[in-house]
């Protein structure tokens, strides 16, 4: 028994100073030597401004702009009551809500409503309706995207056609047909067309 | 389910599948001391550490320093998480641990499951991340593949006690596989966009107004060998959903491939140790099989869509999009998740507790069956090796003739192990799970209502339990039940399995290699093959059936009439 100790303790000790600072310090160093944009957090500035991160979203809310998905985060305020606090990144996570739990089916009821009054009517898209497993998506699906083009459009006093070419200009699409999916970075999008002249 | 879906699936296993043979011949050469390339690190180590190299240990003294390891490593952890406001690199000033918490983090770590009953970006310094966390993802792997380097070699001699040096094998895992692989495949998450900095929490100003802030930290290395060492502990809550861990569909196919490759590697490396080749191509076949069943299972729940969610106005396709990423959509969700769970890696990229009944099952199935497909990096190899014995104990009783496995016989001592180890995963998960479900403390963890609950509950022991570390994350874990309980299943679940592992090694190791005969039981062909996975379903399939019955597959039932709660 104590004949172990000794080399076990130390293993740990020798591992604790190399995998735990040694490794990581080096790796930090040459990511900002290399990577500095990625390493960081991929901040997207605008006039040398950090509006946001590429990888993260955020909410929108309004006609003039393309909305990200329902995001399942809470906070609690100062009077200690719970509230949504949707793309806080300072947390994140899902609604861990079951399939048979009723909370999920009058919250997607909602969405959808909200979705069909807004963008008119037929299936809403599995993704525009339900919330994100980290809460923070910063993407939505292609189909999602196109069918708010002409609100957006409209709210914007853009045609509905360079707007949707805007949306099939920034969208993704599998690589291989099977890596990935069809989908479009909202922030980077709404950016977009911040940046265009309102014709 | 799409051709598209079906193809991705494909395409992960074929690229795991084809890594694995080489990586195990690799594996073998590291088991067998060939590989020399650092030794002159490995001398110094070996000094400063007092450790000798040319020592060969029994099976007991590798049981006591894999006990003493766990043991140190929890101690230290402990300490660490609670003291992190006194420690460096806490740009944050989160401040200590509460005890209870951290004596569950603790175990968790040390016992490779990395349950997160905690917030990471809210009660996680960056140093414990570091020094505390990281560093107990590379260990905890290591002491799993230590011993299922100890068992292999038990296969290989003939006659002898001593199973090879813990201390060495630890050393030399870490420094030729798991260092080396995990600092790659971190410079290239690095350079998909997962952050690698000291620097706090960014404050942005949001497009649409106000503040956005943003958690950020040294991911990478912890992201790469949370996978790789198939331990699972995410730096942030969501997890491998959140998208400063798996920023794109291709950083999401490569931790995939990390998560399953050492365990798919492991029977290769078996064959090679054992000298038995085809053996081991065996056991990695019966792996192969019960995974990709399990993928495409998952997927085909998921891509089904939730029948009161479409009635309602959502689109029938492509799935249930309910806490899933849109970049992954849903066989790359799905197939992360199945890889997560049938490994004991336990990560995960989309929300199980929001997956369909037969999705969710699925997932708990994977762990349910022992983690052998191909399982936790070590324990998988020796998981799927017992089940092996009971597969040539189940047709040596048939034929009426004394069971050999590679040349070894087995007698009433090694199936007296073999059953043990197999018994008490199944003893905890369901004790623990009734007994939870009757105290109120353990009602009140419940965020979901009706036989959804059962699962969330029968999810949480199975993952703590079988050292997984997923869960149906609306449990709240952290009670005073819930941490000290599932804590000690943790231990229960790693170590009355590791130890009778090793028990079953020295004894086995001390036989002499009988010659192949007329007589002999084939193990390496389908019959044996279809055998093994036939005891592995059956086995465990009826231990669990009753409880999955009244968990997911009751609501799978009441979700198509249309019962909510």
């Amino acid at each position: 028994m104590l004949r172990e100790l000794r080399p076990v303790v130390s293993l740990v000790i020798v591992f604790t100073l190399l995998l735990g600072l040694v490794a990581p310090l080096a790796l930090t160093a040459l990511a900002q030597l290399v990577f500095p944009f990625e390493a960081n957090g991929s901040l997207i500035r605008v006039h040398g401004k950090p509006v946001g991160s590429a990888l993260i979203g955020q909410e929108f809310r309004g006609p003039q702009w393309f909305h990200s998905r329902p995001s399942a985060l809470t906070g609690t305020n100062a009077k200690g009551q719970t509230i949504p606090t949707p793309y806080d990144a300072a947390e994140s996570g899902g609604s861990d809500l079951g399939p048979t739990s009723k909370v999920l089916i009058s919250h997607v009821a909602a969405r959808i409503e909200a979705y069909r009054k807004a963008y008119g009517p037929g299936p809403v898209p599995d993704d525009a309706a339900t919330s994100s497993g980290s809460g923070l998506d910063p993407d939505i699906s292609l189909a999602n995207a196109l069918r708010q083009v002409r609100a957006v459009a409209k709210a914007r006093g853009m045609k509905a056609a360079a707007v949707a070419r805007l949306v099939r200009r920034l969208a993704a699409r599998p690589a291989f047909g099977v890596i990935g999916t069809a989908h479009v970075d909202v922030l980077r999008l709404n950016l977009a067309l911040v940046k265009r002249p309102q014709a | 389910m799409t051709l598209h879906g079906i193809g991705f699936i494909a395409l992960a296993l074929v690229l795991v599948l084809a890594a694995a043979f080489p990586l195990g011949a690799y594996l073998a050469r590291l088991y067998r001391g060939e590989w020399r390339f650092f030794a002159a690190i490995e001398a110094p180590v070996y000094r400063l550490c007092g450790i000798d190299p040319t020592r060969q240990m029994a099976w007991s003294a590798y049981a006591v320093g894999l006990l003493l390891l766990a043991l140190v490593h929890v101690l230290l952890l402990y300490a660490i998480l609670r003291l992190q406001d006194y420690l460096p690199f806490n740009p944050e000033h989160i401040g200590g641990m509460s005890p209870r918490l951290a004596f569950n983090t603790a175990i968790s770590f040390a016992t490779n499951t990395n349950w997160q009953a905690y917030a990471p970006e809210s009660q996680i310094s960056y140093g414990a991340q570091m020094f505390g966390l990281a560093v107990h993802n590379f260990l905890s792997a290591a002491a799993g593949l230590a011993a299922a380097g100890a068992l292999m070699r038990a296969f290989a001699s003939g006659g002898i006690r001593t199973l090879g040096n813990l201390y060495v094998d630890l050393v030399r895992i870490t420094l030729y596989l798991l260092l080396p692989l995990a600092v790659i495949a971190a410079i290239l998450l690095i350079a998909s966009g997962v952050p690698m900095t000291l620097a706090p929490a960014a404050h942005v100003h949001a497009l649409a107004g106000g503040i956005q802030t943003i958690s950020r930290g040294p991911v990478a290395l912890q992201e790469a060998i949370k996978e790789l060492g198939t331990n699972g502990g995410g730096f942030f809550n969501a997890n491998a959903a959140h998208p400063f861990e798996n920023p794109t569909a291709w950083t999401n196919l490569l931790e995939i491939w990390l998560i399953l490759v050492i365990g798919f590697a492991l029977p290769i490396a078996f064959g090679h140790v054992a000298g038995r080749k085809r053996d081991g191509r065996a056991l990695f076949a019966a792996m192969a099989v019960i995974l990709a069943c399990g993928m495409l299972g998952a997927y085909a729940a998921e891509a089904a869509n939730n029948p009161i969610l479409v009635h309602a106005g959502l689109a029938a396709h492509p799935g249930n999009m309910v806490g899933k990423e849109a970049r992954f959509g849903i066989a790359q969700s799905t197939t992360f998740n199945i890889a997560a769970t049938g490994t004991s890696t336990g990560a995960v990229n989309s929300v199980t507790d929001s997956y369909l009944p037969l999705g969710g099952l699925a997932a708990l199935f994977m762990m349910q069956l022992g983690e052998i497909a191909p399982g936790g990096v070590g324990s998988g190899l020796y998981g799927i090796v017992l089940f092996a014995l009971l597969a040539v104990f189940v047709a040596g009783l048939m034929v009426g003739r004394t069971p050999e496995y590679l040349g070894k016989k087995i007698e009433a001592r090694e199936m007296k192990l073999a059953m043990l180890a197999v018994l008490v995963q199944t003893l905890v998960i369901l004790v623990g799970a009734g007994v939870s479900l009757l105290s109120p403390s353990g009602l009140a963890s419940l965020a979901n209502a009706g036989p959804h609950g059962l699962s969330e509950m029968l999810y949480g022991w199975t993952s703590a339990t079988e050292n997984n570390g997923s869960a149906f994350a609306g449990l709240s874990a952290n009670t005073a039940l819930l941490d000290y309980g599932l804590g000690i299943a943790m231990l229960l679940g790693r170590f009355a399995v590791m130890i009778p592992v090793l028990a079953i090694a020295g004894s086995l190791g001390a036989k002499p290699s009988l010659p192949h005969s007329e007589g002999t039981f084939p193990t390496d062909g389908p019959l044996f093959i279809g055998l093994l996975i036939g005891v592995i379903v059956i086995l465990v399939g009826l231990q669990f059936m009753p409880v999955d019955l009244l968990g997911p597959i009751v609501e799978h039932y009441l979700l198509l009439a249309g019962k909510t709660f």
